[in-house]
């Protein structure tokens, strides 16, 4: 029988809730494993999450609009976040803002129509002594300057074809 | 005994091996004789805060480390959670047996992903080593530790902003008292100490409380890693005696000439030229390691603007005098950089500033106005009267 993504999503929040224990200390964990593999939490999603947890899911939706890392809104295959705090504002993180928002043809806080790149600000993520510092989902890339740019971004794509295949399986039970 | 003690020079595991034949009280004793503080920033006796929850009584209690550095200019944690990781697990071990818990929690941000895979790998060896887990060192004391990911926000660098994120909830500060040492993480005695002062705890143990003391000055014993970044030639991790000065500190880092010097992070204090006679210690200008350097060119009120953008974006916004005293300072730097500030207006900004660092619930809103009133103070003459950049 061929499942409908819901049925699979709910699925996967259920074995997450098993792994993580069915209490509220397993609400964060959850949510970051599902936006990891979904790019997103819609509220279908935290519906399920606040049904197995046995909590309202604005308790979820409050917990997920609050932090950097979660947010409800789909975002890209690659989350390009960039450190805007002091020091990397003071080793150029303008030129490699502008760079990026030039080659993805996108503002920072949006993301490219094909889904393949969102482009966030981050606040200070510790690497003040080898700015400008920007992480690619968790790869971390610092020293970056905007001829690097092109690179990085081209890295991206090749590896993004090989998500795309491991993804085309169909799931049958 | 080596004259400048650092992390690179402690054997592996003799402060733990040390404090499995000693008794809870003396352990503590140790650490407090010691005169270690916090490493985060705060200051806080290390000693004393263990021995709290030593002398709270319940069923389970925990050992928190906080390795959520989000302190602008700031990364000593991630290199000594890249480099002393044994160092830092090993002292949370030790505070376990001190204070009598179990269990252990790292709470990492979620910015330091990419160290998770490292870390696990350390605790799994750990375990294979018996430096963890049930019978450690086939003693009868039973710790283990697991890894928490943060989700990105500063705010849960405060202690109990840290736990509620652990418990699931928004990582909005408590009111304290009651302080986590009796009513912390899902209600249990819990420890939270920052990844450098676990790190300090284990050295401590392992060398005696003396030969710490032996370092720094008499109100802020041992040595302190700083995160040195911005206008220098060197910048980077370095570990230096408490008590340096400003300018011992540029000179170790090729920074001289600088213009100002940012200690502390963006809720530090911005120190001038000159000041930089004076001494980086809990009694004149305390630090969690933040060291930002400014040089000639540098515009203080671009400066100002960044570290407010900060706390604008980072405020949690549960109290007023955070959540709208930082957007109101930040209008105020703009009007300054558009030269269309009269003096009235400035000194109701650094009285909202002082009202701020008053009525704010945690140490977020409480320091974030420093730096404005710090550069207000004392580069006066240079944010005044300012041209549009327009005209």
């Amino acid at each position: 029988m061929l499942m409908t993504d819901r049925e699979r999503l709910a699925g996967e929040i259920q074995a997450l809730a098993e792994k993580h224990g069915k209490g509220r200390t397993a609400l964060i964990p959850m949510v970051q494993e599902i936006k990891r593999k979904y790019q997103k939490i819609d509220s279908f999603a935290m519906q399920v999450i606040a049904d197995q947890l046995g909590i309202h899911p604005v308790e979820v939706y409050s917990v997920v609009s609050f932090y950097a890392f979660l947010g409800s809104e789909a975002h890209g295959k690659y989350i390009i976040r960039l450190c805007r705090t002091i020091s990397c504002d003071m080793q150029g993180k303008e030129g490699v803002m502008r760079q990026l928002e030039n080659d993805l043809g996108i503002t920072f806080g949006k993301t490219t129509v094909d889904g393949k790149f969102s482009l966030e600000w981050a606040n200070c993520m510790g690497m003040c002594d080898q700015g400008p510092a920007m992480l690619v989902n968790e790869k971390l890339y610092t020293h970056v300057t905007p001829e690097k740019i092109h690179e990085i971004l081209e890295e991206c794509r090749r590896s993004f074809g090989v998500h795309a295949t491991e993804q085309k399986e169909v799931h049958l039970v | 005994m080596s004259p400048l003690p650092t992390f690179s020079t402690m054997a592996p595991e003799a402060g733990l091996k040390k404090a499995l034949s000693l008794s809870r009280p003396d352990i503590i004793e140790e650490v407090k004789n010691s005169g270690l503080k916090g490493r985060g920033g705060a200051g806080f006796p290390t000693g004393m805060k263990w021995n709290f929850a030593a002398a709270a009584r319940a069923e389970e209690k925990f050992i928190i480390c906080n390795a959520d550095e989000g302190e602008p200019g700031t990364f000593k944690d991630r290199v000594i959670l890249q480099e002393h990781a044994d160092l830092v697990f090993e002292g949370m071990t030790i505070a376990g047996k001190a204070v009598g818990a179990t269990q252990g929690i790292l709470f990492l941000r979620g910015e330091y992903t990419y160290l998770r895979p490292h870390l696990e790998a350390v605790l799994a060896k750990r375990r294979e080593q018996k430096f963890l887990g049930k019978q450690i060192l086939d003693s009868d004391l039973e710790f283990d530790i697991r890894i928490f990911m943060g989700a990105g926000a500063y705010i849960c660098g405060e202690e109990t902003a840290l736990i509620e994120a652990l418990e699931g909830f928004r990582g909005e500060p408590r009111n304290r008292p009651p302080f986590p040492v009796n009513t912390g993480f899902l209600g249990r005695p819990s420890v939270v100490n920052n990844v450098e002062t676990l790190a300090s705890a284990a050295c401590i143990l392992q060398q005696g409380a003396d030969w710490w003391k032996a370092t720094g000055t008499e109100k802020s014993t041992g040595f302190k890693i700083f995160s040195i970044s911005g206008d220098c030639q060197k910048p980077g991790v370095y570990e230096f005696p408490m008590g340096i000065t400003v300018a011992q500190l540029l000179k170790e880092v090729a920074g001289e000439g600088a213009k100002a010097v940012q200690v502390g992070g963006a809720s530090g204090q911005c120190i001038p030229a000159s000041q930089f006679e004076r001494t980086i210690a809990f009694e004149d200008i305390p630090t969690g390691g933040s060291i930002i350097v400014f040089g000639q060119q540098r515009d203080m009120l671009d400066v100002l603007h960044n570290f407010l953008d900060f706390f604008v974006d980072e405020s949690c916004g549960q109290c007023t005098p955070c959540r709208r005293g930082n957007v109101k300072l930040l209008e105020g730097v703009e009007l300054l950089k558009e030269g269309q500030c009269s003096m009235a207006y400035l000194k109701e900004l650094c009285a909202l500033g002082e009202t701020m660092q008053i009525a704010s619930k945690c140490g977020l809103g409480q320091s974030s106005p420093s730096a404005f009133l710090s550069v207000v103070h004392n580069f006066r003459a240079e944010i005044m009267g300012r041209t549009p950049s327009h005209v």
